[in-house]
């Protein structure tokens, strides 16, 4: 148990003193992290919007669907985008393995049903009577649909947060297709991975805690502009 | 109704903003990637793990003007990703199967540029009275008697084909040692991890010279079995073949062969880790197969 004190000791030394190999990793592991779950929201978010306003029949068994791709393995997206984008795969051609670009089509495809399926049922939660009320008002589709979304925003706000969780702290899809490659591939999970298997317990628990700080910061910077 | 909407869409593209912004920065105080060449590297996890890629891959990268991604892997998968085409060039240790896979087209030729020898490693206590004897009489004393747990590597690297070969010529179908019973471990992992396990449980397991001198400091095994032409271990290097693959860079692949055999890197291989370790971990053989 011990290996966990040296592991806080030796995270702080690495955050005081700057780390550069640390600082790279923890750097690409945030870029990585925030421009998949950007993209995903930018394009989850609507859809979901759609889904929720719109009646259409197989609307309940889709939203069974999304639900159940909550459990899909990170390393069955992974095989997935491996074999997708391997030079013998259909889209070999874009030259995207073991690159960071492919990490980030990885993870936005691993948390696109949590957005999805988190935004859906935070809309739902809206009271019907907004609708009616915006409606009545002269509101039109978009502009009844900005109000629930208004309206929903910490919930919705937290499925983001709850898929930029999924998406830094996954490991089994990094590995695939990035192939922890160092100073170019390598983020903290990989790494934590890595430096385990050498048996160098004190920076993999240093490194999960500064993973852990990374989610702190922008767990507290995303709430600080819910307040506004 | 409508102020608050478009106060709402205000507030996303703020945040949007923001965090572009976020990125932009980090963007700019990373290093832009140069336009260099880069080159693809399958490699086995000893040769990573004993930190030989780390130290000829700077000089390499300088050499040639390249930037050289080294994915270490078992040497399965690294056959599979040069199957592929996902690599250039792949630096393995299992003779039979590279033979196949130049057999089948997917490599140019096979060429070994050093080797060193397996052992079997296990507690000092050596519960099955194996020490110093074959390979092969290992195996039997083992499976016969049941007084020693084996972890096997179990993840079809190099390793675990030479170990198959060893239970092979020991007389035994692989099929009926993997069921054999509770002392035999399928670890499923890399060296390291593998080495690891079987000091935690007092275990058996075979290793390469190399792996098992760099984890000495954090393992409590000891050498058991390290005599016996099986336990030869070679590496070689097979670019990657174009005719299969394209678009893999042939060229830079050749480079690295020929960087691997040259006399001056052959040197620099004989001589690694003998200051760290006390011996010589790889022993250089520039395109010919060692003997033993």
């Amino acid at each position: 148990m011990m290996e966990i004190w040296h592991g806080i000791t030796k995270a702080a030394e690495l955050l005081t003193t700057f780390d550069p190999e640390v600082m790279d990793i923890a750097g690409r592991s945030l870029r990585i992290s925030v421009t998949s779950s950007l993209l995903a929201s930018l394009v989850c978010l609507p859809i979901a919007s759609l889904i929720h306003f719109h009646s259409f029949p197989g609307k309940k068994f889709l939203i069974s669907l999304i639900q159940t791709f909550f459990s899909v393995p990170t390393v069955a997206v992974g095989l997935f985008v491996f074999v997708l984008f391997s030079r013998a795969g259909p889209l070999g051609g874009m030259n995207l393995l073991f690159t960071p670009t492919v990490m980030v089509i990885g993870q936005a495809l691993l948390i696109t049903p949590i957005l999805l399926g988190l935004t859906i049922s935070a809309l739902s939660g809206v009271d019907k009577a907004l609708v009616d009320t915006a409606r009545s008002l002269g509101a039109n589709g978009f502009q009844t649909a900005i109000a629930v979304l208004r309206e929903a925003r910490f919930a919705v706000m937290a499925a983001v947060i709850m898929a930029f969780g999924r998406a830094i702290s996954e490991v089994g899809l990094v590995i695939m297709v990035g192939g922890n490659i160092r100073g170019f591939t390598r983020v903290i999970t990989t790494a934590i991975s890595l430096e385990t298997s050498k048996g160098d317990l004190e920076l993999s628990i240093a490194l999960g805690i500064i993973l852990l700080l990374i989610a702190l910061v922008i767990n507290l910077a995303l709430s600080r502009i819910q307040q506004r | 109704m409508k102020h608050r909407g478009i106060a709402f869409l205000l507030t996303m593209a703020g945040l949007i903003v923001l965090v572009t912004g976020m990125l932009g920065c980090k963007e700019s105080t990373a290093s832009p990637l140069p336009p260099k060449q880069r080159l693809r590297v399958a490699t086995t996890t000893s040769l990573y793990d004993t930190g030989l890629w780390g130290y000829l891959e700077p000089m390499f990268e300088e050499k040639y003007e390249v930037e050289m991604d080294v994915m270490h892997t078992g040497t399965g998968i690294a056959l599979e990703y040069g199957r592929r085409g996902d690599v250039d060039v792949i630096t393995v240790h299992s003779k039979a199967r590279e033979e196949q896979f130049v057999a089948e087209g997917y490599g140019v030729e096979r060429v070994p540029f050093a080797y060193n020898h397996f052992l079997i490693v296990g507690p000092p206590s050596d519960p099955a009275d194996i020490k110093g004897v074959s390979p092969e009489e290992a195996s039997k004393k083992l499976i016969e008697t049941g007084s020693g747990s084996f972890v096997s590597r179990g993840d079809d690297s190099g390793t675990h084909s030479k170990e198959k070969a060893i239970w092979k010529k020991a007389g035994y179908d692989y099929e009926t040692v993997q069921k054999a019973g509770d002392w035999y471990i399928e670890a499923g992992r890399g060296m390291g991890p593998t080495l690891l396990m079987a000091s935690e449980k007092q275990a058996y397991t075979l290793s390469d010279m190399g792996t098992f001198l760099s984890y000495k400091g954090k393992i409590e095994l000891v050498p058991i079995v390290d005599r016996g032409n099986i336990l030869l271990n070679v590496y070689s290097a097979i670019a990657v073949n174009p005719e299969k693959n394209p678009k893999t860079n042939i060229e830079m692949a050749n480079n690295l062969i020929d960087f691997l055999t040259s006399p001056e890197i052959q040197e620099l291989i004989g001589n690694y880790g003998v200051k760290n370790y006390g011996m010589q971990l790889f022993t250089p053989c520039a395109g010919a197969e060692p003997t033993g």
